[in-house]
């Protein structure tokens, strides 16, 4: 078809709109063509050329002028076709663009469907879009604004949030649902990229949670699942509002479309569920607030067994009970044996869970035989992270742990977790309980490592032969009879393997070094000089003249590497100031200042984008926080407390072999599963001390309840199930017994055994990736089968359909298995009103609202008990009680004083001073009374802030405050970590007259400034510490621009409001410099740039730039 | 959610929605080795996968694979449900969906996939709700979806 004629038509919508023929107009346009046209090829190379073919096409016609938008619409669809089928289509990007921006509301729904496929958040092309998308929500076509917002949720550039915010925050008023809801998700994509931002907005949320429409209010859960997760603290007092929610989705007292598969709203129960959880978490008064509607919500949830799926579930189950466990133990063992290997690692992965001390030999063989055969590196390494966690916890002996470890490095090679070989280096050097015991593993460990060196070192990964290295340096000497030089000749022809990186060949050297004494040494380290001296490796050359030297001079080699008895912990100075000299001196010969490689990036971006904002690109979080982990040592990172547990289990050391029998005569021919769980159990009761004992002599021990197993017929099924009962009675052993002792089992080390368990790992290894990777299926190029195609999508099952349910079939069809298929039959039909009509009434935060807004919302104290009244905050102060500051304090910036919580007779508040080296809480409690309160005492604790008491020593922790009289505490807080906002928990006790005791809890909450103190330097000081610093933020504020001088004026207001010291200002630049409190400085770079102040922030600490930001904009925003 | 995959048994990509930012080649290996991994698993094999670092979800509808990776945290059971919802709602706008609905007018599907997710979560679950905008939106268009002949067995009411 010619160009003229393909134009032509296309240009005739009609041709195509009003063809109401049935017959298939859609393949007669060209999109239909296209995909006919590779349907019919044979080739992948057929189908490149024609898809390369119409790419130019369509080049072609988007670029000519005359092409109309209409036609651009349908080029756009067939390039994102194009683009789906993996060929690339760049050149149409713009043109996408162009389509949103010019298009009719018709056209320009393809255009920005186009946009949203083709382009990701960072590309710079989406800055064309701004303007579109701004335009679009002022609209007065709701379908405008509302793909505006679509758009705006999925793709928008980070950085041009502020120009789009107030007018999607508006749209939260919308009279329509649609545009409301909308405007929820992409504030909820806000919150995801860039927190801070929408920081001011949390009272809206607010709104949207308490919103009539159902659908509205769902929205707004996603964006505080996010919140919540993040603070939990700070949403204690909207548990009441999610309860009710549920309470009524539960109920069914949503609209009816709401019902999936007559299940009320089951995605909206799952994220309040989720909500729930979070905010219940160790927090026994908030999780009482739930049990009802959880009750509720699970008595209509009919639980569904699908069994490979309940693999899942009682992988999680076990966490919190592993007895539970042994009910499905024959499951557990068919499912180890299934053909799918998702489920077998699994299966794997519940057997991790449930490892003790006395099943761990079984279980971690079972890994490493997956792990020997496994082809997937994600599995390899999780695999290798869980085997070393176990043999690090429940090893029974020294030489099972060094044996497993050795497998362990075999097999995972070099992908393995750096933190791996780390820590069990340290495990090695460090030791645990007895000295003894530590000088065996390291014998081990050196035997076996001598061995494997004179076996095939050629075939030992990187990684392995640096811990053997490093092993044999340190501890060769504690394998008597073993002389270094035979070491060293051992450690010798390393160096000479091809595949050994110059990491490992250091790592060699430095063993070889540390063993270097003595005359035959010497010649050793001689041999080497020259047979290495010509490395091009200067590394290499450098350590091995370090040895050779070293090994002639005894007396200087126990100088430089003497023998570690005691490990001293080594400072390391992460901030490098031991450069700081070099560094200035350097910058004074003219060297160019340091930047992070993540700012030259950004330069080097600025130069080349197109660049909006010259200085208003603020830096992603992670960035400045991920450089700052990465200065710390990965033995600080991969260090973690050990648990403490209070298992039972009290294994004897060795006493850990598989001891089949016994344990075996539990399984009967009927009802094994119920006998087996109980049994351990009454074995632990009977015999508390030592479970393991009644489990391992379970047959002959008269007093232990013996269940006798028939004598099975010899026949080979019978045999394999037995086989298959041996191994989950290995597996599953100790489970019972532990069960005794308490439910709560998972991660717990026994505080008696053996000490291989200092460490825990941290989620690394349970939530690593994993997965085989299947065997690649036909994937031709074949013609599209139309049979296929045309085959519906609901009514064909690929299954066949006569199938019987089996572990595999785990696919669960919604009709028969739905989460939580609370049948709405079944429910009592509830006479309420809808959801839309109860929610306000029921939601407090509405009508806290307001307050929030205001500065002083921590004040709102939430208290439980019916004794105590929650203080209002509009309540005038009942005293005056700033005649009662101590005097010392008088005069000092201080917070007003507000009350904390009160009760019948003492009434609590509380002003925070600031003194110039600390922040004091300052604590009024009142007794308004006639009698006195006894045993008055103050307890307060904060994730956020060290808190303790200045006056007073332990003597006073008792006292009373007399009727009509105050008493004044101070305390003193110091915070942990930068946060905008701080809260402190506390709970005021003592005893009434009459003996009743009295317990009250009140919050008080702080913010950032009452912990900063401007900071005096010196220009010059503040040079050099702007380039010690790091973690930097950058941000356009607003300018107090009606001022004559806007720039003094506004840093003139940060140093008022903030406590910020103004250094220097110069022509329009100004520096400011603040401290937190007994931490480190935050610098600020401000700069005037087009009507707006541009501030850099920098500091060693990475949150604080960020907080202090936002206050910044706080107290410019006010007036 | 981080993204959503529809793939026919030829392992042809048929509609692809990105929620986490990726570049283009990543997105291309990505979608190419999980499309084969999932097409070299039997049918009878479980619905879910951990498949590298990701979480995926799929169930196969006649001759269309749909295909989601989620967050780690995420529950598998309700992303099949998400996906069901999905099929359903694409059911009820075609009327009987099947795959050439999909293929010749994949622009509508991915219509409605934002308007039931948007930005990786669950948009609006309600069918209706779903649909009015949608319909809403079209009532811009001239033309509605484009129909095909129908295959001749009933339809929904034989969901499995």
């Amino acid at each position: 078809m010619s160009d003229v004629v393909e134009r032509t038509l296309t240009a005739l919508p009609s041709l195509l709109s009003s063809d109401p023929s049935p017959g298939r107009p859609s393949s007669t346009s060209k999109l239909g063509t296209l995909i006919r046209g590779i349907t019919e090829l044979t080739s992948k190379h057929d189908e490149e050329k024609l898809i390369q073919r119409e790419l130019v096409s369509i080049k072609e016609q988007v670029s000519s002028p005359n092409t109309t938008m209409r036609q651009m619409k349908e080029l756009m669809v067939r390039a994102v076709y194009c683009e789906m089928l993996g060929y690339e289509a760049s050149f149409s990007y713009i043109h996408a663009i162009k389509l949103a921006q010019q298009g009719t509301a018709l056209d320009k729904r393809v255009g920005y469907l186009a946009v949203s496929l083709f382009l990701n958040e960072s590309h710079e092309l989406l800055l064309l879009l701004v303007n579109t998308v701004l335009k679009d929500l002022q609209s007065t076509n709701l379908i405008e604004v509302c793909m505006a917002l679509t758009v705006v949720g999925q793709v928008f550039p980070k950085d041009m949030i502020p120009a789009i915010l107030p007018m999607v925050e508006e749209k939260l008023n919308h009279p329509k649902e649609i545009i409301r809801r909308k405007a929820v998700l992409a504030l909820y994509k806000f919150y995801l990229i860039a927190p801070n931002q929408v920081q001011h907005i949390h009272s809206k949320f607010r709104k949207a949670l308490c919103d009539k429409d159902p659908g509205v209010m769902s929205a707004s859960l996603h964006i505080y699942l996010e919140m919540v997760t993040e603070k939990p603290e700070s949403y204690k007092d909207l548990v009441v509002s999610f309860v009710t929610i549920l309470k009524q989705v539960v109920g069914g007292k949503l609209p009816i479309d709401f019902n999936y598969h007559s299940v009320p709203a089951p995605w909206l129960q799952i994220q309040l569920l989720r909500i729930l959880s979070l905010l219940g978490k160790n927090d026994r008064s908030t999780s009482e607030m739930m049990y009802e509607v959880l009750d509720e919500s699970l008595r209509r949830a009919e639980m569904n067994h699908n069994i490979t799926y309940g693999l899942k579930a009682l992988t999680y189950v076990v966490q919190q009970d592993a007895n539970l466990a042994l009910q499905h133990q024959m499951t557990i063992i068919e499912c180890l044996d299934h053909a799918d290997l998702i489920i077998k690692r699994e299966t794997l992965e519940l057997l991790f869970r449930i490892t003790n001390g006395q099943n761990v030999k079984v279980i971690v063989e079972k890994l490493l035989e997956f792990l020997r055969h496994s082809k997937d590196d994600y599995v390899t390494i999780d695999l290798g992270g869980k085997v070393t966690e176990l043999a690090e916890k429940y090893a029974p002996d020294n030489s099972w742990f060094i044996r497993t470890m050795n497998t362990v490095f075999l097999l995972v090679g070099d992908q393995m977790q750096p933190d791996i070989p780390n820590s069990f280096l340290r495990l090695l050097s460090e030791g645990f309980e007895s000295a003894e015991e530590d000088q065996q593993l390291r014998l081990l460990a050196v035997d076996s490592y001598v061995s494997l060196l004179q076996e095939q070192p050629a075939r030992l990964p990187q990684r392995f032969l640096q811990v053997i290295s490093w092993v044999l340096g340190e501890y060769s000497s504690v394998k008597e009879g073993l002389e270094p030089a035979t070491v060293l000749r051992l450690l010798a022809p390393l160096l000479d393997l091809r595949h050994c990186s110059s990491e490992t060949k250091s790592w060699v050297l430095a063993a070889m070094t540390k063993l270097s004494a003595g005359p035959a040494c010497l010649s050793v380290a001689q041999e080497l000089a020259e047979r290495h001296g010509g490395s091009l490796d200067t590394t290499l050359r450098q350590r091995l003249h370090e040895l050779q030297h070293l090994a002639s001079d005894g007396e200087l080699l126990r100088r430089v590497l003497p023998c570690s008895d005691g490990l001293e912990p080594l400072e390391v100075d992460s901030t490098l100031s031991f450069l700081d000299g070099f560094v200035s001196e350097a910058l004074a010969a003219g060297a160019a200042p340091y930047k992070p490689p993540h700012q030259r990036q950004e330069e080097l971006a600025q130069e080349k984008a197109l660049s909006v904002e010259p200085y208003g690109l603020s830096l992603p979080l992670s960035l400045s926080s991920s450089s700052i982990a990465g200065r710390l040592s990965p033995t600080v990172l991969s260090m973690s407390s050990g648990l403490s547990g209070n298992s039972t289990e009290l294994s004897p050391k060795g006493g850990s072999a598989l001891r089949l029998e016994g344990v075996t005569r539990v399984w009967g021919k009927e009802g094994y599963l119920a006998k087996a769980a109980l049994k351990p159990e009454e074995a632990a009761k009977t015999e508390v001390p030592c479970p393991l004992s009644v489990l391992q002599e379970g047959g002959s021990a008269p007093r232990t309840p013996v269940v006798s197993l028939p004598a099975p017929a010899p026949g080979p099924s019978l045999q394999a199930e037995r086989e298959k009962q041996q191994l989950a009675s290995c597996l599953f052993m100790g489970l019972g017994s532990q069960g005794a002792a308490g439910p709560c089992l998972m991660g717990k080390a026994e505080p008696t055994r053996h000490g291989f368990r200092k460490k825990v790992k941290g989620q690394g290894s349970s939530s690593g990736a994993r997965g085989p990777s299947g065997d690649s299926a036909s994937s031709s190029p074949s013609p599209l089968s139309a049979q296929s195609a045309m085959d519906n999508l609901l009514c064909s099952s690929p299954l066949d359909s006569g199938s019987t349910p089996s572990p595999a079939d785990s696919a669960p069809s919604p009709a028969d298995s739905a989460p939580s298929p609370a049948d709405s039959a079944t429910s009592p039909a509830d006479p309420a009103p809808h959801l839309p009509h109860d929610l306000p009434a029921n939601n407090r935060p509405c009508d806290a609202q307001e307050d929030l807004t205001e500065d002083t919302d921590t004040s709102e104290t939430v208290v439980e008990g019916n004794s105590v009244a929650v203080v209002d905050p509009y309540d005038p102060e009942p005293l005056c009680l700033s005649p009662h500051l101590p005097e010392e304090l008088c005069g000092l910036p201080r917070s007003e004083i507000r009350p904390l919580c009160r009760d019948a007779s003492l009434v609590l508040s509380a002003c925070c001073v600031r003194t110039d080296h600390s922040s004091l809480l300052v604590v009024f409690v009142s007794n308004a009374s006639d009698s006195a309160a006894r045993r008055f005492a103050l307890q307060m604790t904060s994730g956020d802030l060290e808190v303790s008491r200045v006056r007073g020593g332990p003597e006073e922790e008792e006292e009373h405050v007399e009727g009509h009289s105050v008493a004044v505490y101070q305390y003193s807080l110091v915070p942990t970590r930068p946060s905008v906002h701080m809260e402190l928990a506390g709970r005021a006790s003592y005893q009434r007259p009459d003996g009743e005791p009295q317990s009250t809890p009140f919050s008080y909450g702080l913010s950032l400034p009452d912990f900063i103190r401007p900071l005096s330097v010196s220009t010059e000081e503040y040079g050099r510490l702007w380039l010690a610093s790091s973690n930097d933020i950058k941000q356009n504020l607003a300018l107090l621009s009606q001022e004559p001088d806007p720039l003094r004026a506004t840093l003139h207001r940060l140093r008022d409001r903030l406590q910020l010291n103004v250094v220097d200002i110069i022509a329009s630049e100004g520096i400011v410099a603040c401290q937190l409190l007994q931490g480190p400085p935050c610098l600020m770079h401000c700069r005037l740039n087009a009507g707006c102040l541009a501030v850099w922030l920098r500091s060693s600490l990475p949150e604080l730039p960020d907080c202090l930001l936002y206050h910044c904009q706080r107290a410019l925003a006010q007036h | 959610m981080r993204f959503m995959l529809l793939f026919s048994r030829q392992g042809k990509l048929r509609l692809q929605k990105w929620y986490v930012p990726l570049g283009d080649q990543e997105k291309r290996r990505l979608g190419r080795e999980l499309v084969q991994t999932i097409l070299g698993r039997k049918a009878k094999m479980c619905s879910f996968l951990e498949w590298r670092d990701l979480k995926v979800v799929y169930k196969r509808y006649a001759s269309l694979y749909f295909c989601c990776a989620i967050e780690e945290q995420d529950n598998e059971l309700i992303t099949l449900e998400v996906i069901h919802r999905y099929v359903e709602l694409l059911d009820k706008y075609f009327g009987s969906v099947c795959e050439l609905d999909i293929i010749f007018n994949f622009e509508k599907a991915y219509f409605i996939l934002d308007e039931f997710l948007l930005g990786g979560e669950a948009q609006e679950t309600s069918k209706k709700s779903v649909l009015k905008a949608i319909e809403q939106a079209d009532q811009l268009q001239e033309v509605r979806a484009v129909y095909l002949p129908r295959p001749l067995i009933p339809l929904i009411s034989q969901a499995f």
